[in-house]
């Protein structure tokens, strides 16, 4: 049982965690890919 | 402060390692910014006449110096804090490198309202050089502790953050000054404090949830190997006796020329793509060129150090220098032939290679070296990038201007300087040949291993 809980929680940390640097670099990558699709017009 | 020794940051029983890379990734995307510090250039130089640089405004070449000192003292802070980094624990290293990193903001920001450049050199140049250093060290030997089995992966994923903080940072950069400028105000101090207090902010998230391992941890399922394989250690050198093998200078010299061949061209992208492709590249096109070859350095940071960890770290630079000599020597054919497309594809694994140097180059210090000290020894090693910093440009720069001045069209004045990059590949080529195992003799005993960890407790 408390193995159970340590996993879920765990689990949502691992996932706030990601989102919390995933979201941001994704954003910045989306920004500089629209930049660079100029090159190939 | 208890809240940030090495002892509160041991990982409780069932704390999951994948947390350890978005630590490291909450720093380094931000201290990635310095990439990016470009965006402020042309708005610092109006920060007097608004809408044009008026009597007084600051040059073009006063504001390059920030970020010259900026990545001299980045270099500077990792040789000499190194040690402190690895024995104070990453929490505290984060911590400071937050402090630094900020206040280095902060201190700009007042820098730009009094309009001082003296103080914009202390702040982002010194105190935020300073942070940028043990920012990129803090998180490395942590990541190598928690991954044996896939160090290469690991510490690619944290110096991949440091390639991408650009990204995010360019266009938040040019969106805040967009926000606070008005018709008689640029807004740049304002974006300086705003972007002090995200990366404060953000950098304290990575310094709470890291956590080195408990000792004799390994991951689950995992044998450490009983006999050390080539090239791969199972022993620890400590920091100032690594100085003294010729691993340590050859491997130096390694990372500074892969970086020597890439910087220089870095700088040049944007210029170079619209010279030799006159008219075909627009400034616009270039600016999507350099954004790519961004992408490709960031990817590659990530794709080549895991690459590494199944081929080996001596393998990986051998491809960066085999490849990277024969596209550089490819670059004036395809301006010859006029193909865009085969110029860019060229770039894009050339800077793949670029940043891959960087993220490959701390497990290769931990084969080499052992684990206890990988993150000052990485610190030492990063005054090559400082070196690199200095010679690639340099060299980019006058080789074209002497081409230049002596009749060469503008569209072929780069050509030697990619004849002389595959040059310097060549040369980096033999450095790595002659990386063997480090001597033995330079191993620490146990007797060692005791006496420094009662120094440093």
């Amino acid at each position: 049982m408390a193995d159970q809980q340590g996993a879920s929680g765990n689990g949502l940390k691992l996932t706030l965690a990601w989102l919390f640097v995933g979201i941001p670099l994704t954003w910045g990558v989306i920004q500089t890919c629209i930049n660079a699709l100029l090159l190939f017009k | 402060m208890s809240f940030l020794s090495k002892e509160r940051t041991i990982a409780p029983p069932g704390y999951s390692r994948w947390l350890i890379p978005p630590a490291a990734l909450c720093v380094h995307l931000c201290i990635g910014e310095a990439y990016a510090f470009s965006v402020f250039n042309l708005p610092m130089t109006k920060l007097l006449g608004i809408s044009q640089s008026g009597p007084g405004d600051w040059k073009l070449t006063d504001l390059g110096w920030i970020f010259s000192l900026a990545i001299f003292f980045l270099g500077v802070s990792a040789a000499l804090l190194g040690r402190w980094v690895e024995e104070g624990g990453p929490r505290k290293a984060m911590f400071t490198a937050a402090l630094c990193w900020a206040g280095g903001f902060l201190i700009s920001a007042f820098g730009v309202y009094i309009h001082n450049i003296w103080v914009i050199y202390f702040g982002y140049g010194i105190l935020g050089g300073f942070g940028l250093g043990i920012g990129y060290i803090s998180p490395v030997s942590t990541l190598i502790k928690w991954f044996p089995d896939r160090p290469g992966m690991a510490t690619g994923m944290a110096i991949m953050g440091f390639g991408g903080g650009a990204f995010i940072a360019s266009p938040l950069s040019v969106w805040l000054m967009h926000n606070f400028s008005t018709s008689s105000h640029v807004g740049v101090a304002e974006t300086f404090i705003a972007l002090g207090v995200i990366y404060f902010c953000f950098m304290m998230v990575g310094a709470t949830i890291v956590r080195v391992p408990a000792p004799g941890w390994k991951p689950e399922g995992w044998v450490a190997p009983a006999q050390p394989k080539k090239l791969i250690t199972t022993k620890n050198v400590y920091v100032y006796q690594a100085l003294k093998t010729p691993q340590f200078w050859l491997i130096w010299w390694v990372l500074c020329l892969n970086v020597t061949a890439g910087i220089g061209v870095l700088g040049q992208a944007s210029a170079m793509s619209q010279e030799m492709f006159p008219g075909r590249v627009t400034p616009v096109a270039a600016a999507g060129f350099v954004g790519l070859m961004s992408l490709f350095n960031m990817a590659g940071r990530f794709f080549w150090a895991s690459t590494s960890d199944y081929i080996g770290r001596k393998n990986t630079y051998f491809t960066f220098f085999v490849l990277g000599a024969v596209l550089y020597a490819f670059v004036p054919y395809t301006g010859k032939a006029g193909s865009v497309v085969l110029f860019v594809c060229a770039y894009a694994i050339i800077f793949s290679m670029y940043g891959g140097g960087f993220s490959t180059v701390p497990a290769y210090l931990r084969d080499m070296f052992g684990t206890r000290y990988v993150g000052a020894i990485h610190g030492l090693l990063l005054t090559a990038w400082s070196m690199a910093g200095i010679f690639g440009p340099v060299l980019v720069n006058y080789i074209r201007q002497w081409n230049v001045e002596h009749g060469v069209p503008a569209a072929q004045a780069y050509n030697v300087t990619m004849y002389v990059m595959a040059l310097l590949l060549i040369v980096g080529f033999v450095c790595n040949f002659f990386v063997k195992d480090v001597d033995e003799q330079h191993h620490m005993t146990a007797t060692d291993e005791a006496k420094h960890s009662a120094a440093s407790a």
